[in-house]
């Protein structure tokens, strides 16, 4: 070990350590200053709290408003991936089992919405979602939620189902299988990987999505908690507090769910991305 | 199924079969998809030559009209110029401090591991909470520079409603938010390369810097090409970040694209000239997707 490669080490460690700094400061202030009485926070919004003020985090967790604006998400999201995983590994079989004319067009049609970002239509899906009625419904977000994860959800089954031995079907078949019935007993158990993955992206897109609840849905009874996040930061515009403790209790789930659901959430992000 | 006479499987018919698989599953996907993601975006292309608050049926015809207003309309360049600078950092800045972060911390190590995790943690909070978080932080009276110019004894500072420094506070959450997201792929691009690679460049005598340039970074160019993509498709769609930072003000100078056409298209439903910012915004997007296919082919042509 010279003295150059220690210095080096050296100027490595303290800048991963600025930046974790960076990264972690206001994380940790939003979760302290949740504990903070409004004059407290006003003089000292860096340090520990003078007094630790429960109150504002208890308020919260009594708040019918707030478990409501969370059920309503876990509804939402639940849906939206189940929703995703059985329409579009439903067709993604079809594409990867069956030949049929047109197959190669209707597929490149499916794989049409990764191109483009969702915002662009989002006036018209409005209206759609108006003249269907849906305004204020849990599907008004939960069907466009899923459409918009078809494409992808789509493309990494079918590369997925392209890569299961084809003997086994070949076998199943001669035994009198049908193409539904293996597609429930042998496709969708052997992709559970990639079912997961793919779950679990939708679900966090969903989970976070600000843009489309806020377009279709008006209601405090159907808010999804951005919404409901929003809303409650206009209602305590001077008690930065109240929000900050609303925060963090939003940081929990997120940060339990990555825990759990590392794995796939790497995978997919990495093994997508790399393979290009 | 039965086992007991396997001489005689029993033969469906198989075109049958197939059609009824087909005929099942294939059409729930079509329907889902066009009517939420294919219709809307022709809707968007029919609505924006119409004048149209969005009830009864269009019919007040305008051509081009509402093009050539978004073209005429200095805040929908603001937010054009916005976007190109976030776009401008997102590469320039992000990207080259996730690159040497991962090269700082791709090895296995327990140590490295923690803070991966640390820098991953702002990509998996949603972009509304950052926002607000960062609100918090810019308050200049009770957030955390607020604290800081407080213990200088200098003048509270509010960047955010400052009309020329806000958008970059709004640029500088977007990199706190995404580092992290190009970080990781950077690492799994460079844990992919074979270490035999790197230690022949050592035995060779490179110096450190010389196998990142001439080894490691030529060998995870397709995963820098994919965050690139990721970053700029990121930047033309961002909008949850922008409405708790500043809502697109002060005086509409911080607007997104995306966020221009909700304040001007829906907000105030111009269903039609919402519609005509939409497509613009497609077309940009087919731009990039199209270069970067192209960009692929080119590649994998060599």
């Amino acid at each position: 070990m010279s003295r150059s490669n220690f210095l080096i080490g050296l100027f490595k460690t303290i800048a991963l350590l600025i930046c974790a700094a960076f990264v972690l400061g206001p994380i940790i202030a939003t979760v302290l200053g949740g504990f903070k009485s409004t004059g407290d926070l006003r003089v000292n919004p860096l340090g520990l709290p003078k007094v630790w003020e429960t109150q504002f985090y208890l308020d919260l967790i009594v708040d019918p408003a707030f478990w409501r604006y969370m059920g309503n998400s876990l509804v939402i999201s639940l849906s939206a991936v189940v929703l995703t995983l059985i329409v579009a590994a439903a067709a993604a079989y079809v594409f990867a089992q069956i030949r049929f004319f047109g197959s190669r067009f209707l597929l490149s049609y499916l794989l049409l919405g990764l191109v483009f970002p969702f915002a662009t239509a989002i006036l018209p899906l409005f209206i759609t979602v108006r003249d269907l009625g849906l305004l204020d419904t849990y599907w008004a977000v939960i069907l466009p939620q899923a459409a918009f994860g078809l494409s992808l959800a789509i493309l990494l089954f079918k590369t997925f189902f392209d890569q299961l031995p084809k003997e086994l079907f070949e076998a199943a078949y001669v035994e009198g299988c049908g193409y539904i019935r293996f597609f429930w007993r042998f496709t969708l158990p052997l992709s559970t990987p990639i079912l997961a993955t793919v779950g679990v992206f939708v679900f966090v897109q969903s989970w976070n999505n600000f843009l489309l609840p806020l377009i279709v849905l008006n209601s405090r009874e159907v808010f999804t908690w951005p919404l409901g996040m929003m809303q409650f930061r206009g209602e305590y515009l001077t008690e930065w507090n109240r929000t900050l403790a609303f925060i963090s209790l939003t940081l929990i789930p997120a940060i339990v769910f990555f825990l759990a659901a590392q794995r796939y959430i790497v995978a997919g992000l990495t093994g997508g991305a790399v393979k290009g | 199924m039965t086992l007991s006479e396997p001489s005689v499987p029993r033969r469906r018919p198989r075109r049958h079969g197939k059609m009824t698989a087909t005929l099942l599953m294939l059409p729930p996907a079509l329907i889902l998809f066009s009517l939420f993601v294919i219709g809307p975006l022709l809707m968007a292309g029919y609505y924006s030559f119409f004048h149209w608050n969005g009830y009864g049926t269009p019919q007040d015809f305008v051509g081009v009209h509402n093009y050539e207003r978004a073209f005429h309309h200095s805040i929908f360049w603001v937010s054009v110029r916005n976007t190109v600078v976030l776009l401008l950092v997102s590469i320039f800045i992000q990207m080259p401090i996730a690159l040497a972060l991962a090269l700082a911390i791709y090895r296995k190590t327990p140590s490295n591991a923690l803070f991966r995790l640390v820098f991953f943690l702002p990509f998996i909070l949603a972009e509304i909470a950052a926002g607000l978080i960062w609100s918090f932080v810019f308050d200049g009276n009770t957030g955390l520079v607020a604290g800081i110019t407080h213990a200088l004894g200098i003048d509270p500072v509010f960047i955010l409603s400052n009309r020329d420094f806000a958008f970059y506070a709004i640029c500088l959450v977007v990199v706190w938010k995404y580092f992290g997201f190009h970080m990781m792929i950077y690492i799994a691009a460079l844990q992919a390369v074979p270490s035999e690679l790197i230690e022949a460049a050592r035995i060779e005598g490179a110096k450190r810097w010389a196998v990142i340039r001439h080894v490691q970074i030529p060998h995870i160019r397709p995963a820098i090409v994919v965050s690139g993509f990721f970053a700029v498709i990121g930047s033309l769609q961002l909008f949850d970040v922008v409405i708790p930072l500043t809502n697109g003000g002060p005086s509409n100078q911080t607007h997104t694209i995306v966020s221009y056409l909700y304040t001007f298209g829906l907000t105030r439903l111009n269903i039609g000239y919402g519609s005509a910012v939409g497509v613009i915004l497609f077309i940009a997007a087919v731009i990039v997707a199209v270069a970067y296919q192209w960009h692929l082919n080119r590649e994998s042509a060599k």
